[in-house]
């Protein structure tokens, strides 16, 4: 096996990797709108120069549309930040809802294309972490993936996170296609050493199809 | 004769008024919001083109312009994404796309590439 460190850094590099993909991938979707609106406008405005005139109502409508794509764009962005920010300290105080809230969002697009659904369930009052934050988005993030997967014909997971007497448990429930040999497949030597690195615990069941995260309020 | 379009997307606001801007050019232009409701599509009726996102949920571009070529193996597809690096290229060219238009699109590129494929169609029709 790889060095810890060497994992650790390949897995993280690979999760901001994967996520900045997505997210450029999504910017540029918001800027193509934005062109076929500028590109509209473009095409109203030439044929007005040959008398045709300009229907105020569609104006009206381009320009909603224009700024539908900009609050889009604002809250990609957003996310993007608050992700990028994980980065900062290699060990802070989170809130635990605003964390999954943040994967949820900067990964929506992953479920998306696999046309899952996810449902989320999170403590209404603030959770304090101490953590290693962008290490616990990833290690989030490979549990939802591994429950896409494990989502079967339903293609549905639902999340759910909650305060212990010890710390924090995060459910990622209704897996309908979990089968032993899926479940076997994780945590792979990759999770294990995130699991480690957190003072985490998962586990996998196939009775209920579930799989369970436990953190440490501390680590 | 005017070329006929399908043009494939699941953002619903990009399709409407690139469909709108594509007509105005007169073009024949069809639309469809999935992979699954193009394919159906593209087995009941004739194209001149499919101008189809390749990153869209359930079936991406790929697999759409493999089940297309298999149905109609002269259909010209033009693919659009986001980012096209050269290795997505490549895979498409090789799947047998026309070709790969990188997003935010040059609609006159883009109108020039169906001309291409309607002559490309016509010339095999002889």
């Amino acid at each position: 096996m790889a060095k810890k460190p060497e994992i650790t850094t390949e897995t993280g590099l690979q999760f901001f990797g994967q996520i900045s993909a997505s997210i450029s991938h999504e910017l540029k979707n918001v800027l193509a709108i934005i062109n076929e609106n500028a590109g509209l406008l473009e095409d109203f405005t030439l044929m007005a120069d040959r008398g045709v005139p300009l229907d105020p109502d569609r104006l009206k409508k381009m320009a909603q549309g224009v700024k539908k794509q900009i609050n889009r764009a604002d809250a990609i962005i957003s996310n993007m930040n608050r992700f990028a920010h994980s980065t900062d300290q290699p060990l802070a105080t989170v809130d635990l809802a605003q964390t999954i809230e943040t994967v949820l969002a900067v990964t929506a697009r992953f479920a998306a294309m696999r046309g899952i659904r996810i449902d989320w369930q999170l403590p209404a009052n603030p959770v304090a972490l101490q953590t290693a934050p962008f290490h616990l988005m990833n290690l989030i993030w490979l549990c939802l993936e591994f429950s896409m997967s494990a989502a079967g014909a339903e293609k549905q997971v639902e999340l759910v996170a909650e305060e212990t007497a010890g710390g924090v448990r995060i459910r990622f429930r209704r897996l309908a296609g979990l089968a032993a040999d899926l479940r076997d497949t994780f945590p792979s030597d990759h999770e294990k050493i995130l699991l480690e690195m957190l003072a985490a615990e998962c586990k996998v069941e196939l009775e209920p199809k579930e799989m369970v995260l436990e953190l440490t309020k501390r680590y | 004769m005017s070329a006929k379009v399908l043009l494939v997307d699941d953002e619903k606001d990009f399709l409407d008024i690139m469909a709108e801007r594509l007509a105005a050019r007169g073009l024949d232009v069809a639309t469809a919001g999935s992979a699954e409701d193009a394919l159906k599509m593209v087995i009941a009726e004739s194209y001149d083109a499919v101008i189809m996102d390749l990153m869209m949920p359930e079936m991406d571009g790929f697999k759409a312009l493999k089940l297309f070529k298999k149905s109609r193996p002269d259909l010209s597809v033009i693919l659009l994404t986001g980012n096209v690096p050269e290795e997505t290229r490549i895979e498409a060219i090789k799947l047998g796309a026309l070709d790969v238009i990188e997003k935010p699109a040059d609609l006159n590129l883009l109108t020039l590439k169906i001309e291409e494929a309607k002559a490309l169609r016509a010339k095999k029709l002889i």
